[in-house]
Formats: C-alpha cells, structure tokens, sequence
C-alpha cells in the first residue's frame, strides 16, 4: 500500500481532513450556542439580538460560518460525483454549489454586522 | 478489477486489429483480423451483455442499520444544505429589529413552518450524531460488526429522540 501523509500533498485527503476538522469545530460552536442560550435570562428580541452582538459570539459564529461552507462544499461535491454523471451538468451545479455557498458566507457576515 | 483489464484487453486488440487494417496488412477478412476478431468476440463479452437478476429494486433492498443510518446522514446533510437560504433569512428576521421579530415570531409558529423546522432540527442532529459515530469509526472505535451495529442504532435513536424532546418543547 501507498503510504500517503494527511499533511502530504493532493490524495484527496485535504477534503477528508478539512471536512472533519471543520465537523469538530461545529460541534464545538453548537455545545457553545446551547450554553449561550441556556445563559439568557429570557429568550425575548432584547437578550436575543444582545448575544448576537457580543464579540466572541460574531468571531465564533463567523468561524462557524466558514467551517459550514468548506464542510458543506466537500459534502454537496461528493453527492454531486455520486449521482450526476454528465460531465456539463455536474460542472454547472458545481459551480452553483460554489456560487450559493460564498453568498451564505457573505450574507451571513451582513447579518451579524447588520448591514 | 478483473473486469476492467478485460475491457482494457479488448481496446488493445481493436487498437490493433484497426492498426493491422491501416497498414494494408488486411481488409478486415485476413488472418490476423480474423484471430484478433475471434479473441476479441470472447464468450465472455455475451455473457456481459445478457440480462442478469440483479437486486438494485429500490423497494426491495433491504438495507443493514449502519447503511441505513449513512444514507440518511447523506439525506439530512442534503436537506440542510438546501434549507440554508430559509435558515438564514429566519435568523436574519429574527435579529433585525423587534417589529420583524414579532414578524419573525409569526412566521415560525406557522405549524408548516413548525414541521419543516422540526425536520431541519433531526437533520441537524441525525447528521451530528452519525458524524460523532463516523469519527469515531475513523479512530478505529467501534469498527465490529456488532459494535457498529449499535452504534447505528444509538445514532438513530439519539436522533429522533432528541428532535422529540426539542419538538414537544418549542411545539
């Protein structure tokens, strides 16, 4: 057998280890989200725009941000090679894919920042 | 594997029968052509061909827990891919100003709106729990048939028995 090294170069194992790393860290953020929540005194429009604007909470969830899209890219790419055999059709919802996920991320910043 | 270098044998041999014919070595009906037409229409190259029972009727495979389980992190992973541009525009509601809030509030009391988000949360949480199992079995855990087996199982419980308890909460 080949031996091949995560930190090595293009085997397809950058995509498996990012999909996992960023996996971990949204697990993180949820354990995080939960208890932020469960730490408001009442869950009325005040405390739940005050926790969206600490400072730890946007870097957090914009870093959460970042990990879905990676995460959901290699997940929505690997469905896409599955299923979607001509090769056209496969490149345009690739680039669909790509297109929806760097909008989200950039929606997502305006709505931390409301903007 | 065995199947992919016999295709690959034959390409050669059509290669080479056609290299045989340009050269002016044979019009298709000479010797060679004929030993090469003869190898390359193998028995094995019918029986290819021929219809074979094969069990890919969705309605009738029967799929082990742990596949079960995968195809579904598979689902609840697309499902929330494709819900994201509700999710987002929820949140953004949610947090714009305390008259959308109460818009916002409406909205999500809606019991279709309810039902979907509720289906969103177990794809949340079945495709948190079957990716907890799925690292864990990266790790080398829990890779016996049996263990995996539970495993699965626990994952599927876990899911539904979470979104039950979230969903009776926030119904």
């Amino acid at each position: 057998m080949v031996k091949r090294q995560v930190i090595g170069a293009h085997y397809g194992l950058r995509d498996w280890l990012a999909q996992r790393v960023t996996a971990v860290a949204m697990v993180v953020y949820t354990l995080l989200l939960l208890l932020a929540l469960a730490g408001l005194p009442r869950l009325d429009f005040q405390h739940w725009k005050s926790l969206w604007e600490l400072p730890l909470m946007r870097f957090a969830t914009v870093l959460f941000a970042a990990c879905l899209l990676v995460h959901a890219w290699v997940g929505v790419r690997n469905i896409l090679m599955d299923y979607v055999k001509p090769i056209g059709l496969r490149l345009a919802l690739h680039a669909l894919t790509i297109l929806a996920l760097a909008w989200y991320g950039m929606w997502t910043v305006q709505i931390l920042w409301g903007v | 594997m065995e199947m992919q270098s016999s295709a690959r044998r034959r390409k050669l041999l059509k290669f080479q029968v056609f290299i045989a014919m340009r050269a002016g070595r044979g019009n298709g009906s000479g010797a060679v052509a004929a030993r090469h037409r003869e190898q390359y229409d193998q028995p094995e190259s019918r029986v290819m061909s021929r219809p074979r029972p094969k069990h890919l009727d969705l309605t009738k495979i029967r799929l082990p827990v742990p596949a079960f389980v995968s195809i579904l992190h598979r689902v609840s992973g697309a499902a929330l891919f494709l819900f994201m541009p509700l999710l987002l525009w929820l949140w953004q509601e949610s947090v714009a100003s305390q008259q959308r809030f109460e818009q916002f509030r409406s909205v999500a009391s809606h019991w279709a709106v309810k039902l979907v988000l509720i289906g969103l949360l177990w794809a949340y949480l079945h495709h948190l729990c079957a990716g907890i199992r799925h690292l864990a079995l990266d790790l080398d855990i829990g890779t016996e048939l049996a263990a995996a087996r539970a495993s699965s199982w626990i994952v599927l419980v876990a899911g539904v028995g979470l979104t039950a308890v979230v969903g009776v909460m926030v119904w």
